[in-house]
This record gives C-alpha cells, structure tokens and sequence, in this order.
C-alpha cells in the first residue's frame, strides 16, 4: 500500500513542475480557496490522523489546541531530527518529496494561525538539509512561502535549522531550547508546547510523516482517507525494518497488518537459517516481543492494550544467533550516551543499568541485581523528566519480562547465544 | 481569581487556580521533600524527589512544577510515592561524596535532611562518586565537584540573577557537570566572586576560601597586634546561626566575641562607613560642581566592581573613586591608627568580617596596599565567624555585650543602613543634603530607597537642584541600568550598585538558607540600628571629624586621596 510515499523515487524531488503535475498543492488550494479554517481542522480531526513521530497524538486535536491560543505570533516546527535508532522513513519522505511536508506546513500554519515554521533536521542529514534549504527557496520563489501566498493574505515562512547530534532534540521542548540557541535539554509540562513552546509562544510540532499527511486528507477528503487502515488507526504507516529480515528499507503499509505478515510477506522472510527470536517495535526504546507475538497488528489500539508503543514505526527483527542481553546492552549503552543529564532518574538511572548489565553479562550477576534493574527501570518510566528516560527502560523491562530464562541463565553462567565471554548453552528451569 | 476544589490524601482542599501541587500541599501543612526547588528561583523540575501520586496520570508527578486542576486527586505518601523518592535520592547519594563529617554544609545540608526524613538507612545502588580536583583557583570561592547535585540552583542564580554567567551545565549524561566553560577554574573566567552561588547550593559543592587557619595563626602570634573590623551586615545576621531570629541586632555579643577569641582591637567597618559618606559624598558634589563624568556609582560592592571591570569598561569612569569601607579602613589602621597608637604597621594585621565572598579578592588588588602594606589581610565572611566560635566554645547566647574600641568605634545610623540595598543611598543624600543646603535635613528617613525591589528610583530636591538617583541590587538589575546609561536613557547624578540581592545582607559570605523572607527581617534589623542611633548623619559623627582635623585634613584631600580612593581597571572576559 503507497499513499503518502507514492512519489518518492517518482519524481524528482526539487522539480516543483513535477510536483504539481502529481497533484502538488491541489490541497493547499482547496484549503485556502474552498475552505475555511475550522474546517480544515475538523477535516483533521475527522481523519483520526495522529502523530507519527511515536506518542500518536491525535493531530486535529493538536491542531486546535493551537488554533485556539491567542498570541501575536504563533509557530509550526517539522520536527526532521529522525534520531531514533534503526528508523529512517522521514529520511526517505525528506529526500524524496519535500514539496509535500512543507505543503503540510503551510496548510496546517493556515489551519493555526502560525506566520512561521522551522524544518528542525538532524545534523546527520547534511545532504537532506541542503535539500531542503532549496525546496524552501524554491516555494520562495514560486509564491508558496512569504507574504501573501498564492496571492491571499496568509503569510508563512520557513527557516531549516539543524542540531548537533543529541537524540533528546526529537523530543519536542528540547528541540525548541535548541532552535533557541540553548543546550538540548527538555522543559517540564506543562506548559505544553501549544501554549507556550518557542520562544514562549504557542507550537505546533510535527513529525515529518504526520505533516506529509495533511495534504492527503485535505485532497481526499477524510471519509476517503479513512478508509486506509483500521477503525482506530487511520491510513499507512512508514515502518523502517532492519535486522535478519531478507529484504531490508522503509515500508509503507496500511495499518492491521501482522508484524508476521510485514516479515514474511512484504520483507521477503528471514535471510538466515535460523529463526525469528524477536522483533523490536519502535526503535531502541521500544517494546521487545518474542516471537510467539508476531501476530500481533499493527494497530494503535490493539498495541495499546498490550502497553507497547509502535513509536517511530521502527522494526529490528532479530534471529537466535543475538544474545538478548548483549542485544539491551547496546541499547542502553545507547541512553547512558544520550541522556542530556537534567534529570536525577535519567542521569543516574542509566548509568546504573549499564554497570548492572555488564556485571551480569561477565558472569558476575546476581539476583538482586535482577531486582534492581527492575526497581531502576521502574523508578525512571514513573519519575523521568521526558520521554527519553520514561522510554529509554523498555526493551530492558519488556526482555526482562519475555526473555526472562536468558537473564537467569547468564546469572547462572550461561549464554545460550554463545555471545557472552561464559559457558555456551541453556540452564533447563522447571 | 479561579479557585479549584482538590483533594490531596483524601482532605478536601480548595486553592487558587495555577497553584502548584507543592503550594497546595504546604497550606495543609504536608511538607514534600525537594531538592532543586528554591523559594527565591524559578521551577526547575530536575531532581524529581517532590514526586507525588496523581489520579489519572500514569506517571509520578513532580509537584514543585505541576499546578493543580479541578478535581484533582493527589496523594503524597502512598507507598509507590515514598519508594520513588528514596530510590532517587539513593541514586543522588550513590554519586555524591558522602564524608559529611568533614563537609562544611554538615547540619545544614538539604541533602542530610532529605535522607533523614526519607529514611534512608543504606544505598543499593554501586558507590559512582567521582573523586574531582577542587578548584581553589581563585581567592574566594572554592567549587568541589564532588558533592554536587546538580540541581541547577548555582547556575540559575549566575545567569538570570547575577547576569554573570560563569559556571553552566556542561557534558550530557552523568558526565554533566556544573562548571566554568571548559572546566577552567574560576578565576580563568569572569567570575565575579558574588557567591550567590554558595548561598543556594544545597550541599557543599560551593563555598567560601577558608582563611580561619590564617587567622588564628596570626592570633596566635605574639609579635602581631591584630585589629578586627565587623561589617554593618554581619550584626544583623549571624545571630540565626545561634538560635536567634533573622534580623536581631548583636553587635554588642560579637565585639564581646572577638575580643574573647583573642583580637587586639575590636573596630567597626560602620566608622568607614561614615568616611565614605563624606567622601564619596563630595565627590559626587565636585563631579556635579565641575562637570565631571555623570552619573557617578557606587563602589563599596567588590562584586560589583569586579562585574563592570569585565562587562561594562566603558563605564570605569562612572564609577566612585572611593575605595570601600573594609579597604579605607585597612589603610586607616595601618597609618593614622599606627601612628597614633605608635604601633609598628608591619606587625599590624588586619583582619574583616564581612558578609561577602568578594571582599577576599579585593583585599589582595595590588591597589590596595596604600598604607605601605597589604591593607586588610584576611577576610572571613559571616559564616567564618560562626566556625570560629565554635572552634573557640564561646557560649554566644550568655556572653555579656560590649562596645567598639576607639578610635574606630564611633558610628552613626547612616553606616549601619550601608548593609541594605538603598543604605548607602540615603546615607549619601542625608549628608549631601546638609552639606549643600546648610540646613537640617527633617525627615531623614528616604523610604523611597529602601526595600527589597531590584531597582528603585528617587528624585530628591537639594538646594536648587534635583537630585535624581537610582538603586540596584543584584547584578543583572545592574546591567538594567547600566544599558540605559550606554543608551543615553539615564539621566541620573548619582547611582547605588550592590552586587547581591538586597545588598550585603544578602551576601555571598552570610549565614544559609537567605531567602527573601530572611532577608527583608535583616533588612529591618539594619533600620532598626540606624533608628536606635542618636546620630544617624555621618557627617556629624565626632570620631570622623577627628579624623579629619587629626590626620586627613579635608575630603578629597591630599591624604585622602592617597589613602581613601582608587582606581580600576578593565578585565578581559576570557584570556586568549
């Protein structure tokens, strides 16, 4: 299923001729000439779109929270800063259709009242910021950004800022103390970015793929839109997959579809002999499922009541060469570099769940350092300023729940993977 | 204003709207445990010990930066609440440098009381602290990385208080630190040595240079006749270390004091006080008289000082030439002192009492040492005394009250207000008024000055002329006036600038916590010295005019201007 990606790769991604002969900014037309703002919104809302870039926030909802502040300015941000590991779908809607995200931009600054947006990319992207620099340029030029668009009184413009590598700066106050020249370390909410984001002035913050989709809804309608995906989840979902899967890259799919049917059907299966393990959902801080999981769909609400977030619509696929510990080491190891330091459970959280899981993987573990990782991983989900250290505890607490026989065997001496520095092989329990 | 209907461990409560969980929990009278929280800062919401239990929210929510809504439903000591904080702060006390029996926060340390209360009785987690180098690269402030928190208090109160900006956070993960760029020391960067910082660190990650061994060695030392002089502030503050209320006046215990400890004189920093008055206040006549740079600033504040060496040079000109009360009383008691007492200046030491951090640099300025020797040779700050007195178990409480020495004794009301914000303001003006105009000045009282508020402003006829002046406490209300200077918007004759927050009795050197409530109670114990004074205007202080017909001559006279005034110098913000 290709809807919001349908194209990229198609056309070339600076050729506004060629955009427009796709159908490029036939919505933002329809919503500044044959719409009215509210409707706009409400074409959102009725849509059920909601955020991509991993909280699925009901957009429309967003969307008027914004609408409804009163200020002399107002803000939109593309959040570009794709940091979550194993995921690059926004790279490829960046790269291949930029014209379509800052569509998205301009119909949703008409849609809130914003007059500017930033497109915040990650600094590892240099050639997609180029790139974006002359799309903006571009619809300079052309009268799709500035004062008086398409000749009405909406005036929109758009700057593309980068930070310097920290993940935190997806998150959305750090990215907004970044764009403000600041260190990239998260607020406290409230007050919520729709209220007083930068520059203490209401912000609406977009994932790339979530903007991509506004000019789909617009265009079609949301009746029409609806009838992508599932009763909960409206539309498609750009999924990067990686790992032992035969045919790795970004996918777009409707939502409820199995992550078995993703695996075997669109991913082409395994490219080892060996099987399926596990499937991590979401990027390094999302869940960890066993294999005996893979039908769950993907679905916001069916992955909801399992407490698993599909997040930035990651998906790493691991065989049973990967030692599970070895596997949450590295992840971890990812938080204890990435963890701005603001926070007391964050900061000292994940330097802690390192040492413990390195005692553990040398063979030096003990129980109760089982029930002290569990403590720390609670104490940083429950306590934890932002997302990334309530997030950054998952794969831990999910392999501590599904994968528990492999923590008890390396307690016990032993790595059935062979990866660890012990013995080779299973303790049977039971 | 809104009120909304919370419930908070099952008691029904009602609170005004935007009130914080914090706020609603203390009007019942629940104490929450926190640690980056300060009554005097903005929220912060970094260490999470203040979490609490809100129905609905899945998460554990900080309460110092959460207000409540309608209906909400808080509960503060539920199991899942208590377990959260111990766990946080055993992760805070895994990485800190727990030898509190050698700490110089040991009692009075947030940290302690927080783990006391939570009872903590042992850490999980492995011991992380780091053992860092100290800096003690400057004269007045010493950083140990080791005990830090990071709570962000330091930090908040150099940037957004003080303006200054020299210590931030710097790394990410548990390598952030709270340091000078760079990690330079403190003196590679434009510190100013306020020490606001030491004053709202939690623990003793920041404080004062230690010169108490430095004194005691020289007190020990026969051959030395050490004098003592004790700042306006001091008296009004160092009693709340021994059980007495904020703002009670005890000057009489610590003179009393001093000259138990072993002190040969005991002075007060109030007699040069005074001097300043007509000194500093016939400068500003000359500058008005004879066109000189205007408006003219105060110089008494080291920190102060040292703020507009570095960020506004252009202003040097502006500022007094008169040297400090603690300075112009070095100079003093190592030359007409000397003299007068014929006392070998070499083996006088000169020892201060101040409220301040910054006083420590500025005794060791190479200007400073106009008398032929180091003028003041060790400073102690407020909470030095407190230290030394109980190394010496003195009883402070019984001890019986004594009066000041001459010929440094004397004092009047307008020295003892020099230690609020605004003091040496009316001070001036009630002089300068008598001075130009000959006539009594009836309502001495310039409440127009006076108060906490950051900048105040007065217009005060004098003869023919109106005096237009201006007050600012804490530095980045400084930079407030000072940008109005640069942008030609002040048309001030004179102006009054003190570094800390309140002036000296909310300096860097004076007894913890100092919040604003502490402060403005010190703040009525100076106006309450000044009101018991029979003569409250300097100029009419005999011991002064003494001075002049003994040893000085005039104001801005050939002695006073060798002893009296100075110069300064711009500082370069970073050395390259």
């Amino acid at each position: 299923m290709i809807l919001v990606s349908k194209l990229c790769g198609k056309i070339s991604p600076l050729s506004l001729k060629d955009y427009k002969e796709n159908g490029g900014f036939e919505a933002l037309e329809k919503a500044l000439f044959k719409m009215k703002t509210e409707q706009i919104i409400d074409e959102v809302r009725a849509s059920n779109l909601k955020g991509r870039g991993g909280a699925a926030f009901p957009t429309g909802l967003k969307l008027q929270f914004v609408a409804s502040e009163k200020s002399d300015i107002k803000y939109i941000i593309c959040n570009a800063d794709e940091g979550e590991p194993g995921t690059f779908k926004d790279k490829i809607l960046l790269d291949g259709c930029p014209f379509q995200i800052i569509e998205g931009m301009i119909i949703s600054a008409l849609a809130v009242g914003a007059s500017y947006g930033y497109i915040y990319i990650r600094g590892e992207y240099p050639q997609t910021k180029d790139l974006l620099k002359k799309a903006v340029n571009i619809l300079k030029e052309e009268g799709f950004l500035g004062k008086n668009i398409l000749g009405t009184d909406l005036c929109f413009d758009i700057e593309v800022r980068t930070g310097a590598g920290a993940y935190v700066c997806g998150e959305e106050t750090a990215l907004i103390e970044s764009i403000e020249g600041n260190d990239g370390r998260s607020r406290f909410k409230p007050p919520y970015t729709a209220n007083k984001g930068l520059w203490g002035k209401p912000t609406l913050v977009n994932n790339v793929e979530t903007l991509i989709n506004i000019p789909y809804i617009i265009s079609l309608g949301s009746e029409e839109y609806k009838k992508f995906g599932t009763k909960s989840s409206s539309g498609t979902k750009l999924l990067s997959i990686s790992g032992c899967v035969a045919n790795k890259g970004v996918y777009e799919i409707e939502f409820g579809m199995t992550i078995r049917e993703i695996i075997n059907e669109i991913c082409g299966g395994v490219e080892t002999d060996k099987e399926i393990k596990f499937v991590q959902l979401g990027g390094s801080s999302g869940a960890v499922l066993p294999a005996e999981m893979l039908d769950i769909k993907i679905d916001f609400d069916e992955l909801n009541k399992l407490g698993i977030g599909l997040g930035s619509g990651a998906m790493f696929v691991g065989d049973e060469s990967i030692c599970i510990l070895d596997f949450v080491k590295t992840t971890m190891e990812f938080f204890k570099h990435e963890s701005c330091g603001k926070c007391t459970p964050c900061r000292e959280g994940n330097r802690h769940i390192n040492k413990i899981l390195n005692r553990i993987i040398e063979g030096k573990g003990s129980n109760r350092d089982l029930e002290l990782l569990v403590d720390i991983c609670e104490l940083m989900k429950d306590t934890s300023l932002c997302g990334l250290g309530q997030s950054a505890p998952t794969a831990l607490l999910t392999t501590m729940k599904y994968f528990e026989e492999e923590y008890k065997e390396h307690i016990e001496g032993f790595c059935r993977a062979g990866i660890c520095n012990l013995k080779k092989g299973a303790v049977v329990y039971g | 204003m809104d009120n909304v209907n919370i419930t908070i461990n099952g008691v029904a409560v009602s609170v005004k709207k935007g009130t914080t969980i914090l706020e609603a929990c203390k009007k019942i009278n629940i104490n929450i445990p926190t640690l980056c929280y300060h009554p005097d800062q903005e929220l912060k919401g970094n260490c999470r010990v203040c979490v609490v239990e809100v129905e609905g929210q899945p998460r554990l929510q900080p309460s110092c930066c959460t207000p409540v809504t309608q209906g909400m439903v808080i509960k503060t000591n539920s199991k899942r609440v208590r377990e959260a904080r111990k766990a946080i702060v055993e992760l805070i006390l895994a990485a800190h440098n727990c030898n509190c029996l050698t700490c110089i926060r040991n009692n009075n340390c947030e940290l302690q009381n927080i783990s006391r209360e939570l009872g903590i009785d042992s850490v999980r987690f492995d011991n992380v602290e780091e053992i860092l180098p100290l800096d003690n690269s400057n004269p007045s402030i010493v950083r140990d990385g080791s005990k830090c928190i990071k709570c962000g208090r330091c930090v908040e109160v150099c940037s957004k208080v003080q303006g200054v900006g020299a210590i931030y956070n710097i790394n990410r993960s548990h390598d952030m630190r709270i340091a000078p760029a760079y990690e330079e020391g403190l003196n590679n960067v434009p510190c100013v040595y306020c020490g606001q910082c030491i004053n709202v660190c939690p623990v003793g990650a920041i404080y004062e240079k230690n010169d108490i061994n430095n004194v005691w060695k020289v007190l020990d030392d026969k051959s030395k006749h050490v004098v003592v002089q004790v700042a306006p502030a001091v008296r009004v503050s160092i009693g709340e270390e021994f059980g007495f209320d904020a703002g009670s006046i005890v000057t009489g215990k610590i003179v009393s004091l001093l000259k138990r400890i072993g002190f040969d004189r005991v002075f007060d920093t109030n007699f040069t006080a005074d001097l300043t008055i007509i000194e500093e206040g016939n400068e500003l006549l000359h500058r008005i008289k004879n066109g000189g740079k205007l408006p003219m600033m105060t110089s008494c504040s080291p920190g102060w000082i040292r703020y507009v060496e570095y960020f506004y040079p252009e202003l040097l000109e502006n500022v007094s030439t008169c040297k400090s009360p603690q300075q112009m009383f070095g100079a003093l008691a190592k030359s007409y002192y000397a003299e007068k007492y014929k006392i070998n200046p070499e083996n006088i030491v000169v020892v201060s009492i101040m409220p301040c951090t910054a006083k420590k640099a500025e005794c060791i300025r190479d200007e400073m040492n106009d008398s032929g020797y180091q003028d003041v040779d060790f400073v102690l700050t407020t909470r030095e005394l407190v230290r030394m007195v109980h190394q010496s178990g003195i009883n402070i409480n019984k001890i019986e009250e004594k009066d000041f020495d001459d010929p440094f004794g004397i004092t009047t009301g307008a020295a003892a207000i020099f230690g609020a914000t605004g003091g040496v303001m009316e001070a001036a003006l009630r002089t300068v008024y008598e001075i130009v105009t000959g006539n009594e000045l009836k309502n001495i009282n310039l409440t127009t000055v006076r108060g906490i508020d950051g900048i105040k402003e007065a217009e005060i006829p004098v003869g023919d002329l109106n005096v237009k002046v201006a007050v600012a406490n804490g530095l980045n209300n400084a930079k407030i006036i000072l940008d109005m200077i640069n942008e030609g918007k002040a048309d001030y004759h004179f102006i009054e600038i003190m570094a800390c927050p309140g002036g000296c009795i909310g300096g860097g050197g004076q007894p913890i916590p100092g919040n604003i409530e502490v402060k403005k109670q010190r703040m009525d114990g100076i106006y309450n010295v000044d009101k018991s004074k029979l003569i409250r205007k300097s100029h009419k202080n005999p011991a002064i005019i003494k001075l002049y017909e003994e040893y000085l001559g005039e104001p801005l006279g050939h002695k006073s201007h060798k002893l009296l005034h100075t110069h300064y110098a711009k500082r370069e913000l970073y050395e390259v």
